[in-house]
């Protein structure tokens, strides 16, 4: 190895280290520590039969609702959050492309239905979990939470925090129309 | 008087200590399994904190969730099992060897060997080039010395 080959390398080495590292660090930044890669996509959505918040008599079940694309919401009346997406939830329900379907997290039922109905009830149907166990079985751990789910009752995308207009028409919608075929 | 009081609560606390001893709560060992459990899963809402230490909801849901699924017979690895299934490997403290986590697992002892390899080739080249013995200059020394006998004493 000559002299200036050596040279070369003496300062090139740390700087490739640096940069990489650099690299590194970077996509770090861009990560959200509080989004947390969900194990179930494209896994069958965790059964449950529930009931149904405004119809306490009658329950529903996930397998119920097989056959059809649909989104779960899972949504508190006493969840700050749920207020910030509530708007877009009530529009998107208004246009009938995919059918919203609510599950009532660790709540009081007076308090959901008093808040449904100051805010609107974009829900085909709310689901009453009142323990939080079916929350636990499809991993919830910050409410708002909204799972995309298939025909074929698998979870498609699962969006954590607050419904965006972005995420909507950017990644749930595209994929809803894609699964409807 | 003082004696009579200090005798009084050491005969109390040893009586403590003796049903203390005696009569361990039947439970003893689940609750010291589920400890070890608890501080070994981690609470999704405060990410930086156990299932034991965090006051999060969604922790005391999850703890007893726990404990159900132990008081049903079910072991450690069955139970870490079901919270993987529903919140992925981010649950553990200790990440699980695979594919996608050699570079955690790996990437600090590779950097070591790199760091240890470059140490030695430094060291290496040291040795095989000694710095040479700094060589004086008849001359200079000649200089050196007039200058000091010059100098007058301070």
């Amino acid at each position: 190895m000559t002299e200036s080959s050596m040279k070369m390398l003496r300062w090139s080495i740390p700087l490739a280290v640096f940069v990489v590292l650099v690299a590194f660090l970077w996509v770090g930044l861009g990560h959200d520590p509080h989004e947390v890669p969900s194990p179930l996509i494209d896994k069958p959505a965790p059964a449950f039969k529930l009931l149904q918040l405004h119809d306490p008599d009658k329950t529903l079940a996930a397998e119920d609702l097989k056959g059809r694309v649909w989104l779960l919401n899972v949504w508190a009346s006493w969840c700050v959050s749920c207020r910030v997406e509530h708007p877009l939830l009530v529009q998107l329900a208004k246009t009938n492309v995919v059918p919203v379907y609510g599950l009532d997290y660790k709540d009081k039922s007076d308090d959901a239905l008093a808040w449904l109905a100051q805010h609107g009830n974009p829900y085909t149907a709310s689901l009453v979990d009142g323990d939080g166990k079916v929350g636990i079985d499809y991993g919830v751990y910050g409410v708002p939470e909204t799972f995309l789910i298939d025909k074929l009752g698998v979870i498609r995308y699962k969006q954590i925090g607050p419904l965006t207009v972005e995420a909507l028409q950017q990644k749930i919608l595209p994929l809803v129309r894609q699964l409807q075929r | 008087m003082r004696a009579i009081l200090l005798i009084g609560v050491a005969a109390i606390s040893a009586a403590a200590y003796a049903t203390a001893m005696t009569a361990p709560p039947p439970s003893a060992a689940l609750e010291a399994r589920l400890k070890k459990l608890e501080t070994e899963l981690r609470c999704l809402v405060c990410q930086n904190q156990t299932l034991a230490d965090s006051n999060a909801d969604l922790a005391a849901d999850l703890r007893r969730e726990v404990r159900e699924q132990a008081l049903a017979g079910k072991n450690d690895v069955e139970i870490r099992d079901y919270l993987v299934a529903r919140y992925g490997d981010f649950v553990l403290y200790d990440p699980p060897l695979k594919r996608t986590t050699w570079l955690l697992w790996f990437g600090p002892f590779v950097l070591l060997a790199g760091g240890g390899l470059v140490w030695w080739q430094v060291l290496s080249r040291r040795q095989r080039a000694p710095a040479a013995a700094p060589t004086r200059d008849p001359a200079d020394d000649a200089r050196a010395r007039a200058l000091l006998d010059d100098e007058p004493p301070a």
